[in-house]
């Protein structure tokens, strides 16, 4: 275990990375460290922990922008935001469980690795919601982008950019996102029994309806047994969840004309507020596969290919699969063996468009699969000159992406 | 305001460069002579005017990548250009550069309703796409004001927003992938039709980067279901401080409607003499909230908001009982710049965004100015995301005004960033709001910016002298300024 860097100011995070750039020492940067086990596996000297910085510093509800320290537990802002009848839009996820970390997540965790949950599909993904973000770049330089108002496009939305870039282009210490209200109701419609191939066209329909669908997803019967949600797992059979939310009379209405939509083609039932919460809990953190050995697949992909993804996966390996956002996300869980089935996993996905990330497996498996989908030439090229406009010598979380990243 | 010095060099090449790109794309859409050139030589923002060196309409992607294989080759700068609706000058040409106009690109290649997304051609018309698959009840959310004319790819490269923009997003957050020609000719395409891209956003960082990354030759846009019903309410207001405190309730009772707009005393007087909407001369501030969704939530909404309007004191009350006269609430706040038009030679539309508590301290602020300025403002408010679009009134015939205009316009958005704000909400940066990039940001932070340009344009062929105030060489932002070693830790450090 290496000894930690624990810069407490923006100073000393500074100096921190002066030191590793001098002297070439690759860093691994982490917030609360739930996510240590995702990505590629990092050869590093050293830890920079970035746990000070955290804490809320502005949050003010009618503007629907908080500001606060990266490292800031996202359970604390959870608490704060429902306290004022708001929250994440996006449901950053907590993969605890699923990859056994103590460790409680973070906010700038969720923004870095741009983990989006189930309401993904009506309120945008985490990199919809970083405002504005201070840093230091792994060329030791404090810096800032974006704002902390709603809409704003001055200058290059680098926002974007950090999103999403596993912690490989700087050290984000305080960041501004958009907050938005809780709703006030929150209703899912069961349908149960339909094949996986049923199931993506029903989940397109409810989708493509005008009753604001805030969640679709599908779980076959075997995954469906193992929610705690007694109507899911005492089913039986398959089932698909269609999440409604907003005002009373509305939700009532909306779940209403879904059931009389979706009842020729399979039982109903309807789970209300408590039970609809812990269900689509269960989605977002992938709780159906969490505490088994097997290796984990995060694929998106055009919603209407998440069937005949399965299918072809299926082929070649022993596999499980659910969906959500209406089959754009599929969690498929093979075999772990020597490569976590890779080639039949990716070359399926090449065929359909999309993309697939490794999400649980051992490090020796991470270590010669590429946990991310390898990109294009041209985009692996244009990747790795981002990389070193940020972080010219490889210091901060070198290889967690790409080898050369 | 000054642009990088044109290149004599390449002026003097011009007769043989527009035989090269002729060579590619034909005869007829290499345009050279004064009279064809003179279409191009603004955009929206027309107070800047320059004409461009030459002008090129490819028709298809591999043109486009041959275009700029030649350019970069031969050292030549590069302007893209879309419908030329934009209203910063992100689309000035330079004297020393070709525009690329992507008019030709104007086909709608897909519609996939099952995966609720369209693959377009960036010419194709923002409204031209909702058109398309109207019939089929869906749309493409983001909608600017000049949504009949303005471009797709003009938006990708703008970060467009609209009316709607608060509940639905900018561009940006509607956006799947993109087919986009890189200054030496590469074709690379990111995202497709899933939600998600993989690796670095790339897609994020190219929508607003005001054509200075890439040329943009195939978007894909996310679709929706369009809203069974719409329905607005028009509020009349004795001060703006009470419409603001209106707008605060609205978004503090977990409200986020389709559209929440302010309108102050001199753009409600504009817009009702201009189209007779029906707005309470009387009020010094009306707001336009448009509320959307299913029936049921809409009755129920409308209701709502009507009550928090009567405790904010509203001195009058409507909803609109009829397509027909939810289309008249907006026809005032579409047609307020036109309307302005009317009441003055000229108009200049400023951008910014602001917290929105500071409302009513930024128009007393802006009122006082325009007194000291002897200029007219009438200001409209994106209300729900505080984006103010002050209009100042001016006449470009009386000397010395349209400089006068531009101080008071870089005053009023060096307020916007004092209160907390930015200085572009939607309209974005190029050459208007260059020069200002300095009250927002950092030398660091600009520097950062540039780098990111110099991963995509090494050579800063596309687009240079917009965006930033300087122009920093590639290989000098490059370098590192790090005290080798010297730094005070040697062994492990003290935290």
């Amino acid at each position: 275990m290496n000894q930690a860097l624990k810069p407490r100011t923006i100073d000393e995070l500074v100096q921190a990375i002066e030191w590793a750039v001098a002297g070439v020492h690759p860093l691994e940067l982490i917030g609360g460290g739930s996510k240590r086990a995702l990505g590629r596996p990092m050869q590093v000297e050293r830890t920079l922990d970035l746990s000070a910085f955290t804490g809320i510093r502005e949050y003010e509800p009618e503007e629907l922008v908080l500001t606060a320290g990266a490292a800031t537990p996202l359970a604390e802002i959870e608490a704060a935001l429902d306290q004022k009848e708001q929250m994440l839009a996006f449901e950053p996820a907590d993969y605890g469980a699923l990859l056994g970390a103590k460790a409680g997540a973070t906010l700038g965790g969720a923004l870095a690795c741009n983990l989006s949950g189930p309401r993904r599909i009506k309120a945008g993904a985490a990199r919809d919601h970083l405002l504005g973000f201070h840093a230091v770049s792994g060329r030791a330089e404090a810096f800032k982008a974006g704002g902390k108002v709603v809409k704003n496009v001055t200058g290059y939305d680098l926002c974007k950019l950090l999103t999403g870039s596993w912690g490989t282009l700087a050290a984000l210490h305080e960041v501004s996102i958009k907050v938005m209200p809780a709703p006030e109701r929150t209703r899912t419609v069961l349908v149960f029994g339909l094949d996986a191939e049923a199931a993506i066209a029903a989940l397109g329909d409810a989708v493509s309806s005008p009753h604001d669908v805030s969640g679709a997803a599908y779980l076959p019967a075997a995954l469906a047994a193992r929610s705690q949600v007694a109507y899911v797992a005492n089913a039986g059979a398959a089932v698909i969840a269609l999440r409604i939310e907003g005002i009373g009379p509305s939700v009532e209405a909306r779940c209403a004309t879904l059931r009389a939509m979706f009842a020729p083609r399979g039982d109903i039932e309807e789970l209300h507020s408590m039970n609809s919460r812990q269900f689509w809990r269960e989605i977002r953190d992938v709780a159906p596969f969490a505490g088994d050995a097997r290796a984990l697949w995060r694929i998106s992909l055009p919603p209407t290919a998440g069937a005949r993804l399965i299918s072809t996966v299926r082929e070649t390996l022993v596999s499980e699969a659910y969906f959500d956002w209406a089959g754009g996300l599929v969690w498929l869980a093979v075999a772990a063996g020597e490569d976590a089935g890779a080639a039949a996993v990716r070359s399926a996905v090449a065929a359909l468009g999309g993309h697939a990330t490794l999400l649980r497996a051992s490090s020796d498996i991470r270590t010669v699969v590429p946990v991310f989908q390898p990109p294009a030439p041209a985009i692996a090229a244009l990747s790795a000159r981002l990389k070193e406009s940020f972080d010219p010598t490889g210091v901060l979380n070198p290889g967690r992406m790409y080898a050369d990243v | 305001m000054k642009m990088p010095t044109p290149d004599e060099f390449t002026i003097a090449r011009r007769a043989e460069i527009a035989a090269g790109l002729r060579e590619i794309i034909g005869e007829a859409y290499v345009m050279a002579d004064d009279a064809s050139l003179k279409t191009y030589e603004s955009d929206a923002l027309s107070a800047y005017r320059q004409m461009p060196m030459l002008v090129a309409l490819p028709g298809d992607t591999a043109e486009v990548s041959r275009l700029l294989a030649y350019c970069a080759q031969h050292d030549v700068k590069v302007v893209p250009r879309g419908a030329g609706t934009g209203l910063s000058g992100g689309a000035l040409p330079l004297a020393d550069a070709v525009t690329i106009g992507l008019g030709r690109f104007n086909r709608i290649l897909e519609i996939d309703y099952a995966n609720r997304s369209a693959v377009v051609q960036p010419g194709v018309a923002n409204l031209a796409i909702s058109k398309a698959m109207d019939a089929a009840g869906f749309y493409y959310a983001p909608d600017p004001s000049s949504q009949i004319a303005c471009s797709i790819g003009g938006n990708v490269a703008e970060n467009s927003g609209g009316v709607h923009c608060l509940k639905y997003g900018l561009t940006t957050n509607n956006l799947l992938g993109v087919e986009m020609v890189l200054m030496g000719g590469e074709v690379i395409r990111i995202g497709g039709k899933q939600f998600d891209s993989d690796g670095y956003d790339l897609l994020g960082v190219i929508t607003g980067s005001e054509g200075m990354l890439g040329i943009i030759t195939e978007v894909t846009v996310r679709i929706l279901p369009k809203p069974p019903v719409a329905q607005a309410l028009l509020m009349g207001f004795a001060t703006t401080d009470s419409a603001g405190q209106c707008v605060a309730g609205i978004i503090a009772a977990g409200i986020i409607p389709a559209g929440l707009e302010l309108m102050d005393g001199p753009a409600i007087k504009a817009a009702e003499e201009f189209c007779h909407a029906g707005y309470p001369l009387e009020a010094a501030a009306i707001l336009i909230c448009e509320l959307d969704g299913p029936e049921v939530e809409v009755e129920e909404l409308v209701r709502r908001v009507g009550d928090i309007a009567t405790a904010c004191d509203a001195t009058s009350l409507r909803v609109s009982d009829s397509e027909a006269e939810r289309q008249r609430f907006w026809l005032g706040r579409k047609s307020a710049f036109p309307a302005a038009g009317r009441i003055a030679p000229d108009y200049y539309v400023m951008d910014g965004t602001i917290p929105r508590r500071c409302l009513s301290q930024v128009l007393n602020r802006i009122a006082e100015l325009s007194a000291e300025y002897g200029l007219q403002v009438a200001n409209v408010f994106h209300a729900g995301d505080g984006n103010l679009h002050p209009l100042i009134l001016y006449d470009s015939n009386v000397p010395g005004e349209l400089e006068r205009t531009e101080e008071m316009g870089g005053k009023i958005l060096k307020l916007c960033v004092e209160v907390g704000g930015v200085l572009t909400g939607e309209h974005g940066v190029g050459v208007e709001k260059r020069d200002l990039m300095g009250e927002m940001f950092t030398e660091i932070d600009l520097k950062q910016q540039q780098r990111v340009k110099c991963a995509f344009d090494s050579e800063h062929l596309l687009n240079p002298g917009k965006v930033f105030p300087e122009l920093h060489r590639c290989a000098e932002l490059g370098r590192m300024h790090v005290h080798g070693g010297q730094t005070p830790f040697p062994d492990l450090p003290r935290f």
